[in-house]
């Protein structure tokens, strides 16, 4: 029973890296159909940043921000400089998006090198507890990276359903083409959403370098899940993140505890399952 | 590709048109879709009329720059539009409903209205409201949740929050119950009044006629005819030549 919980609180605490680096991944592929295979190289890039921020300050929240601001800077970059040339090729932007992914993976194994990093917790983050009803001890930072996760889908649940620039999102997703007949500049607001993107992957690097660890790498591994992810859940939509966050890394976590052989499949199961019965995601809407 | 025809219909063009349309040519791929289209839009209120697949959404959408002209030039209010995005185009007071409505589903009637209304236009969502109390009944609904009617009524007035100058209606009253299609038409009437330059593509020849006063004809991907509406709702032999309709025959 306490293996079960554990491995259950460890799927949770994977599941809210995950929605944290899958959400900026979905927004920008369910607005540009822009697959950004370089988000987990902005991913990575907060965690390096977030790193040395914090060595710089000693304090943890300004590196969380520090690795969202880098991150949702080089993330506009990416777009205003390279991808927002090729609107409308989705895969030359694809596979840009993989040269540049490798171009900044190479630049950070030069500056930060090839070792391991992990973010010096605070005082009130480090340690565990017990934790009441489940009586299971669990580390503070996985609990807080949980915390964290949900102030973030629920801010971001507010910012694209309650305010007038999610709104005008939402109808980008919905249809282009007439968002722009309306006076948009849709080029604008590709940066406006790869900057968000940016900084939400940012802050998951921080997060993920603080609850586990960073290092040359990460950056493919979560690239991978958020693809998978929004694959699961449906593009463009925030509770389809959250949702295939859930599954994948529940998923994840059950098979490395109770099928240790067949575990890396379990994900990949999952997405057959979805791409067979349902190709738009749980919850995707289907193209019109 | 100069005929005859297009020197004659050239020969009564107005000189300070707001939208003037030049020998424009669209290519898709291989196939040619616009031929040199000319077309002069004053402030009479324009129908372009013609049978399916004869260029008439294909030039709304180069109107607009969705689709890039590959040769000619479009001059709104005396600008060049060649190589203006459409939110430029949009901005510069061309107000579009397109075929199909396209009402944003995942956005509120509310939301609709809310994203394009400015300050200080003539156009408010309080006189959207006005003008359309369904829509106000159902400002809490998603675009997908509306009736076609109310979809219709959607589509307009989010571009009438444009405050256009122009305004390019693209077959509005396509799949709507007979009696919505007299509210479209009273509606294109109520916009001409407000002094808003419409160009109206219809396949329903009734409903053009009712609200347009002059028509222009496309074949082909060219305008081959342009005469007033009274003209053309009198010349059944013409009707049936380019419409395809026998006389009488609602369209």
């Amino acid at each position: 029973m306490t293996l079960f919980l554990i491995v259950t609180l460890n799927g949770l605490t994977l599941a809210a890296l995950y929605f944290l680096a899958a959400s900026g991944f979905s927004l920008i592929f369910g607005l540009m159909r822009t697959v950004n295979m370089a988000h987990g190289a902005l991913l990575l890039l907060g965690g390096y940043v977030g790193y040395s921020v914090v060595d710089l300050t000693g304090s943890w929240a300004l590196g969380v921000m520090g690795g969202g601001v880098a991150a949702a800077l080089a993330g506009a970059l990416v777009q205003f400089g390279v991808l927002g040339w090729m609107q409308g090729d989705e895969l030359r932007q694809t596979l840009a998006s993989i040269a540049i992914s490798i171009i900044m993976a190479d630049l950070m194994l030069w500056y930060w090198g090839g070792i391991t990093y992990q973010v010096e917790l605070p005082e009130a983050l480090a340690g565990g507890q017990r934790l009441p009803v489940l009586g299971v001890g669990y580390a503070n930072i996985r609990l807080a990276l949980m915390g964290f996760a949900l102030v973030a889908g629920i801010a971001l649940w507010l910012l694209i359903q309650k305010t007038r620039f999610g709104a005008v999102i939402r109808a980008g997703v919905d249809d282009q083409d007439m968002l722009r007949a309306l006076g948009y500049p849709i080029n604008r607001i590709f940066v406006l959403v790869f900057a968000l993107g940016g900084l939400l992957a940012g802050m998951a690097g921080v997060v993920a370098a603080s609850a586990l660890s960073i290092a040359p790498g990460t950056d493919l591994q979560f690239l991978l899940s958020s693809l998978v992810v929004v694959i699961v859940g449906g593009m463009g939509s925030i509770g389809g993140a959250a949702l295939g966050a859930l599954l994948v890394g529940l998923a994840e976590q059950y098979g490395l505890a109770y099928a240790p052989t067949y575990g890396v499949v379990f994900t990949f199961a999952i997405m057959v399952l979805v791409l067979a019965v349902r190709p738009q995601g749980l919850l995707g809407k289907a193209e019109q | 590709m100069n005929r005859c025809m297009k020197f004659i219909s050239g020969a009564h063009m107005a000189t300070d048109a707001l939208l003037e349309i030049r020998g424009l040519d669209l290519r898709y791929g291989s196939s040619h879709v616009l031929h040199g289209v000319d077309l002069n839009l004053g402030d009479r209120p324009l129908g372009i009329l013609g049978r399916n697949g004869m260029g008439k959404t294909s030039l709304c959408n180069t109107i607009l720059g969705l689709h890039p002209n590959s040769a000619g030039t479009i001059r709104f209010d005396g600008v060049d539009l060649s190589g203006l995005a459409p939110e430029k185009r949009a901005s510069m007071g061309i107000g579009y409903v397109p075929q199909g409505r396209r009402v944003f589903r995942s956005l509120t009637v509310e939301e609709h209205l809310k994203i394009v209304a400015r300050k200080g236009g003539a156009w408010t969502i309080d006189r959207v409201y006005e003008t359309f109390p369904r829509l106000k009944e159902r400002r809490r609904n998603l675009g997908n949740a509306l009736s076609g009617g109310e979809q219709q009524m959607l589509a307009i007035g989010r571009a009438l929050l444009l405050n256009p100058r122009l305004m390019v209606l693209d077959e509005p009253t396509e799949g709507l119950a007979p009696a919505i299609v007299s509210d479209v038409v009273k509606l294109i009437e109520l916009i001409a009044q407000e002094g808003i330059a419409v160009l109206l593509v219809e396949q329903n020849l009734h409903a053009a006629l009712a609200s347009v006063k002059d028509v222009a004809i496309m074949v082909g991907g060219e305008v081959v005819e342009r005469m007033t509406a009274q003209a053309l709702e009198e010349d059944t032999a013409m009707q049936k030549r380019h419409l395809g309709l026998e006389p009488g025959q609602a369209g």
